[in-house]
């Protein structure tokens, strides 16, 4: 009797466990923290417990935001920080992904090419920044080309490794059906290797991203990362902050935006997407 | 004779390593036939459908189809695997076509053709991922039937499949061959399939595998299990079975 009473307590309260979860919507359970956070940040700026040039309040920072949008300094700033990405991402990535090809076709290009590209990939590439100054100036061609070289290696390794992958048993089927050249790139190897370049291009953006802070920070009159330097030079602490964030946010969007293209481009993929 | 099959020998490894695993068959197969190979595992059935196919190379002898030897793989020779092995980035019609394009309308028309053939009318633009085994392999099979093959060759095609949907696969086999008549050549390990869709029987013996008998079948199609002449052939064949298991063993006993 009593372990039956014990059971039926338990139960009772499992259900209802499940039912106050179900209230909250998956998505929002993340705002949770951040929400209370910026309450918190808020309240301590307000109350005159920190120092506004330290940490200026969360209203603050969006009165700064406001600001700059409305007066255009920000979409300039933006403008040319991603085409300066896009540039160096263009660049290396495409040079990424035609090394990654022609690397992973042919063993011959393998020996001649990879050891001498491995060798360079483990050059932290933010430590060439220097000389790239020497070379090429403070100009736009040194920041576009150390953003091209860090994007480079990321889809050049995961296009070789996703050409290199390819289930050699649907080369047999490519073999029996008598593909030519021509279709046994573009209905096999590509579409096989296509996981792994997205996983490249993915990586690569982040990395291009890194590099524009860093070019950008290291010295330049325009763009995002001019802008916090800029501010940083005149205690704008709120501002350094609205150029921090919109950093994470347009690095978040474009990788938002990839995954989606993996979404729509790997339909036809059925692994494993994780637990709840 | 549409199929001349010729192996003097096919070993695997070098040296003192080296096992012959195929020993001096020979098959001729006539034109619209089906022939079964059948034999215990390891007596190197499917190395002989791989050599008919041209997939492998490294034997002495030789292979031919309607007088023209075949020295690589190709659509002539259409080659269903163990495993359905479809392209899982392209739909169903697509991967029937593979290479060839489905905006021809005359493509598109075999291919559909083909696609009701195998009964997986409504499937068109569904994906490997979304079908089941037999689906697969049904899909695999339109693929090979598509390039009209002067043989279709069978490597234990139905051997992951539970035994519904290889009876259902089975009679689709039936159907094609009589709605198609082309020669065909299956590889299996289960008696039953291979009375079943023989029209000729190969039994192989392991170790090195050797044609051990060939059995012509001539039972009626549609086929019935139950039948006493189906039962006479099986226990028929299952003699032949242990024939091949007992000189397997004192063969094997000197090792």
């Amino acid at each position: 009797m009593k372990t039956a009473a014990y059971v039926g307590v338990s139960g009772q309260e499992k259900t209802a466990k499940v039912k106050k979860t179900r209230t909250i919507p998956p998505w929002l359970k993340g705002f949770v923290v951040p929400i209370i956070m910026l309450a918190l940040w808020q309240y301590a700026g307000s109350a005159g417990l920190i120092s506004e040039t330290v940490l200026p309040t969360p209203l603050a920072i969006l009165a700064s935001f406001y600001e700059l949008a409305v007066s255009g300094e920000l979409a300039d700033n933006m403008k040319i920080s991603i085409a300066r990405a896009a540039g160096g991402f263009l660049l290396g990535g495409g040079l990424g992904l035609l090394f990654g090809i022609l690397v992973g076709f042919s063993r011959k290009t393998e020996s001649y090419l990879d050891p001498s590209l491995q060798m360079l990939r483990t050059v932290p590439h933010l430590s060439v920044t220097p000389l790239f100054i020497l070379w090429f100036g403070f100009d736009e061609l040194s920041k576009v080309l150390l953003i091209a070289l860090g994007a480079f290696f990321p889809i050049y390794i995961n296009t070789f490794l996703g050409i290199r992958s390819v289930d050699a048993k649907l080369f047999d089927v490519a073999r029996v059906l008598e593909f030519g050249w021509h279709h046994q790139i573009t209905r096999l190897i590509l579409p096989a290797a296509l996981p792994n370049i997205l996983l490249g291009v993915r990586l690569s953006l982040g990395i291009a991203w890194l590099g524009l802070v860093v070019a950008e920070l290291m010295g330049s009159s325009a763009g995002v990362g001019y802008m916090i330097m800029d501010a940083r030079q005149f205690s704008q602490t709120e501002k350094v902050f609205v150029g921090i964030i919109i950093f994470a946010v347009v690095g978040k969007l474009t990788d938002s935006f990839v995954r989606l293209l993996e979404r729509k481009l790997l339909k036809w993929r059925s692994s494993f997407q994780g637990t709840n | 004779m549409s199929v001349l099959i010729r192996v003097e020998e096919k070993a695997f490894g070098i040296a003192d390593k080296r096992t012959v695993v195929l020993d001096d068959i020979h098959l001729d197969i006539n034109d619209g036939e089906f022939l079964t190979i059948i034999g215990p595992s390891g007596c190197g059935k499917s190395t002989l459908l791989k050599i008919a196919a041209g997939l492998d190379t490294e034997y002495t002898g030789s292979v031919n189809i309607h007088g023209r030897e075949v020295k690589k793989p190709g659509i002539s020779q259409g080659f269903i695997f163990q495993e359905h092995r479809l392209f899982p980035w392209l739909t169903v019609e697509q991967n029937i076509a593979a290479d060839l394009n489905l905006r021809d309308p005359d493509v598109k028309a075999k291919v559909q053709e083909l696609i009701d053939i195998v009964r997986l009318t409504g499937n068109e633009k569904a994906y490997p991922v979304e079908l089941s085994g037999g689906m697969s392999q049904r899909v695999a099979i339109a693929r090979a039937l598509l390039r009209e093959p002067e043989v279709l060759l069978l490597d234990e095609p139905f051997g992951a499949l539970d035994a519904f949907t290889r009876k259902h696969l089975q009679d689709v086999l039936i159907d094609i061959r009589q709605q198609k008549k082309i020669t065909m050549i299956l590889v299996t390990h289960d008696i039953d399939e291979s009375i079943y869709l023989g029209t000729q029987l190969a039994i192989l013996r392991a170790k090195p595998g050797r044609l051990q008998r060939w059995l012509p079948i001539e039972l009626p199609f549609p086929r019935n299990r139950t039948d006493t002449s189906f039962q006479y052939l099986r226990q028929k064949v299952l003699e032949e079975f242990e024939k091949t298991e007992h000189s397997a063993y004192t063969e094997g006993a000197g090792i």
